[in-house]
């Protein structure tokens, strides 16, 4: 059956970049693209950081913010403040930044039933935008799979300010090497506006998604 | 070759539809409702940005780049996409790609697809062809869930559940999810939602996507999303099947800057939507073991071949036209006969299916220019309607009268003398023309009230004086 299809497949190919350039004709030829919108940030570090905040308190993410070294009892405050007490963490987390108290599990590739079954999950990331409230996962060794940050109902991000960008195309600039590993940007919880337009927060990702922003 | 938007080949003509679509006041309401929401929103989010104009300039300047050169891009992204560890699959029609999709699913021996909201299936039906299998597809977007359970049509491209409110959306959950108690706030709807499908999204082997954006580049899909029901399908069945359109390829990576900042904006009025996935291939230990790509062309290349309208290929699909559309504002999207309505569907669906088809859509339109306006990738729409609508008349596709009127017009407006004339004898016949009017042409207008005296005329006393 797919033997069959493949074979068919090739001749549709052929046909259909046939039917492209017989569309197109042979004129073909690079068409310009003038790139006039905004590609470089025009705010100060602390507005930068300000805006952020302010579109993340938009999307109702809990932020929180903390110098070098304050990682640690930070995230034992979220996690307090929301009553976890067991969560997941990505295998390469470094353990030095984690509190005592909360119990850590690392996602040595559990059944995603076992992680549907867990309390929330934390991880690094690895840039955000301002503009946008953004933030962006490569889904590394201190991220985790996708599968990590998305069935969990719960999601706590760390980003250290040298990783905040203030516009998209610098936050998609980011990634230089790691734009071919999958990519998820996150803006607040899951939500949706389908019925009668109304902004509903949380449907099938993490409901809650809170944010430490650590000054380097 | 069998080119099929949806079921639109059969649907009633937009004018008949609409007229029936117009008594029902609840939809209106609905419809009104919702678009006001979003226009606001939308106005409001793209106030903000001072580079707005730059934007869409180069939105539309990418998407011209793409389609000048669909070949090489096309091949270009096969071999990045092949190269990551997908497999390329081509459909030179709706039948063909459902074959191809069915087939992988089969092969896997698996019963059941979860499926994340794509414009592209609905348009070969192939939720239809994978029920007419035995395999079970669930769609997961809310409001597509909705539609599916209600056994509805879709009537807005990004919003399909507009035309429906909240207390009738809680009866479909009540009725068709076996609950006995449900609440009436959407966050209860959303709620009920996410327990409907959580024990799918876990168990469901094979997920299928639609794209906004291929990469050529890199390979990389980009599905721009809500819920976190995308996340689900593109990240937790073993094998992935994404199929889109010829046209949704961007060149570079770099592209999606520009895209992933009008997008969002211009569909919902959100600076940026909650998820947006962006993957490459196959990751180990990260997501599907096997990833399948259906490139789908169902007409698409005809659109391209035709210079004077390529540029309805650009569309991203944000329905800021439909939200804007005045006409769509009062009929909804049903009216349209086709699961792609309002303006971007009054010129993609007659192009892409056959103009026979869909003779009364280029009509559904009074070419007030709104939707150009808020095209984020600038789609001259009223050019292409007026375009349209000329190749309708000139195959013979338009009312007589019409036909007979431009013609007699052209041969009048060709020469001051005849003019002259025949504005003499309209002055005559004002009577009796008002009497009877113009068959087919005056049932839905009014005509101009004719001057006792012609321009001409009123100058010649002018100069006398």
């Amino acid at each position: 059956m797919v033997e069959d299809t493949r074979c068919e497949v090739s001749t549709a190919r052929e046909d259909i970049l046939q039917r492209v350039r017989a569309a197109i004709g042979k004129q073909a030829a690079d068409e310009p693209v003038e790139r006039d919108y905004r590609q470089t940030p025009s705010l100060s570090e602390g507005e930068k950081i300000d805006l952020f905040i302010d579109r993340l308190h938009d999307y109702n993410a809990q932020v929180y913010r903390c110098g070098p070294g304050e990682e640690a009892a930070t995230i034992a405050e979220a996690l307090a403040a929301r009553g976890k007490t067991r969560i997941l963490i990505p295998p390469g987390f470094p353990a030095h930044l984690l509190p005592t108290g909360p119990t850590f599990v690392p996602d040595t590739q559990l059944d995603y039933r076992e992680i549907d079954a867990t309390e929330g999950a934390l991880t690094a990331a690895t840039a955000a935008i301002a503009m946008t409230g953004s933030l962006i996962l490569t889904h590394s060794e201190t991220e985790g799979r996708r599968a990590l940050t998305l069935i969990p109902d719960y999601h706590l991000c760390m980003v250290y300010t040298n990783q905040l960008v203030e516009t998209v195309p610098e936050g998609l600039r980011a990634l230089g090497g790691r734009r071919t590993s999958p990519v998820t940007t996150i803006a607040g919880p899951s939500a949706t506006a389908d019925i009668e337009m109304t902004r509903v927060k949380g449907v099938h990702g993490p409901r809650v998604l809170d944010v430490i922003i650590v000054a380097v | 070759m069998s080119i099929r938007v949806g079921e639109s080949a059969q649907a009633a003509t937009f004018p008949k539809a609409a007229k029936k679509l117009l008594q029902n006041t609840q939809l209106r309401r609905n419809v009104r409702r919702a678009t006001d929401t979003i226009r606001g929103k939308r106005a409001k989010v793209v106030d903000e940005m001072p580079d707005w104009q730059a934007l869409r300039t180069a939105g539309q300047q990418i998407k011209k780049r793409t389609l000048r050169n669909l070949d090489s891009y096309l091949v270009q992204f096969e071999k990045a996409c092949t190269a990551a560890g997908g497999k390329v699959h081509w459909a030179r029609d709706a039948d063909e790609a459902n074959a191809i999709i069915i087939g992988i699913i089969q092969s896997h021996g698996q019963k059941e697809v979860i499926k994340v909201k794509t414009m592209t299936s609905d348009e070969t039906r192939l939720n239809h062809a994978l029920e007419a299998v035995g395999i079970e597809p669930y769609e997961t977007d809310l409001a597509d869930l909705i539609i599916q359970l209600g056994h509805d049509k879709p009537s807005h491209i990004v919003v399909p559940a507009l035309h429906k409110n909240k207390s009738e959306i809680r009866q479909i959950f009540m009725d068709t999810m076996g609950l006995k108690e449900l609440g009436h706030a959407p966050e209860d709807l959303a709620a009920a939602a996410r327990n409907f499908l959580r024990e799918r999204f876990l168990r469901v082997k094979v997920g299928f996507s639609g794209a906004n954006f291929a990469v050529a580049e890199t390979g990389s899909v980009c599905v721009v999303e809500s819920e976190g029901n995308g996340r689900m399908c593109v990240t937790l069945p073993d094998v992935l099947i994404t199929m889109f359109g010829v046209e949704k390829i961007v060149p570079s990576f770099d592209d999606l800057e520009v895209f992933l900042q009008l997008l969002p904006r211009s569909a919902t009025g959100e600076r940026m939507n909650p998820y947006n996935s962006i993957w490459t291939g196959v990751t180990p230990g990260d997501g599907p073991k096997e990833f399948h790509v259906v490139l789908l062309d169902n007409g698409r290349t005809k659109v391209l071949a035709d210079e004077e309208s390529r540029e309805t290929l650009h569309c991203i699909r944000c329905a800021a036209c439909l939200n804007a559309c005045p006409v769509y504002r009062q009929t909804g999207g049903h009216a349209y006969g086709s699961i792609y309505s309002g303006p971007i569907g009054a010129i993609l669906t007659p192009q892409l299916q056959g103009m026979e088809h869909s003779t009364s859509l280029p009509y559904a339109s009074s070419l007030c220019g709104a939707c150009y306006e808020v095209c984020p990738v600038k789609i001259n729409i009223p050019e292409i309607l007026i375009h349209l609508r000329r190749k309708i008349v000139e195959s013979g596709g338009a009312a007589l009268t019409e036909r007979m009127g431009m013609a007699v017009a052209g041969y009048t407006l060709a020469d001051s003398s005849r003019l002259g004339k025949a504005q003499k004898l309209v002055q005559l016949g004002r009577q009796p023309l008002d009497a009877i009017g113009l068959p087919g042409w005056s049932a839905a207008r009014d005509l101009p009230t004719i001057p006792t005296q012609t321009f001409r005329e009123w100058w010649k006393t002018r100069g006398a004086k």
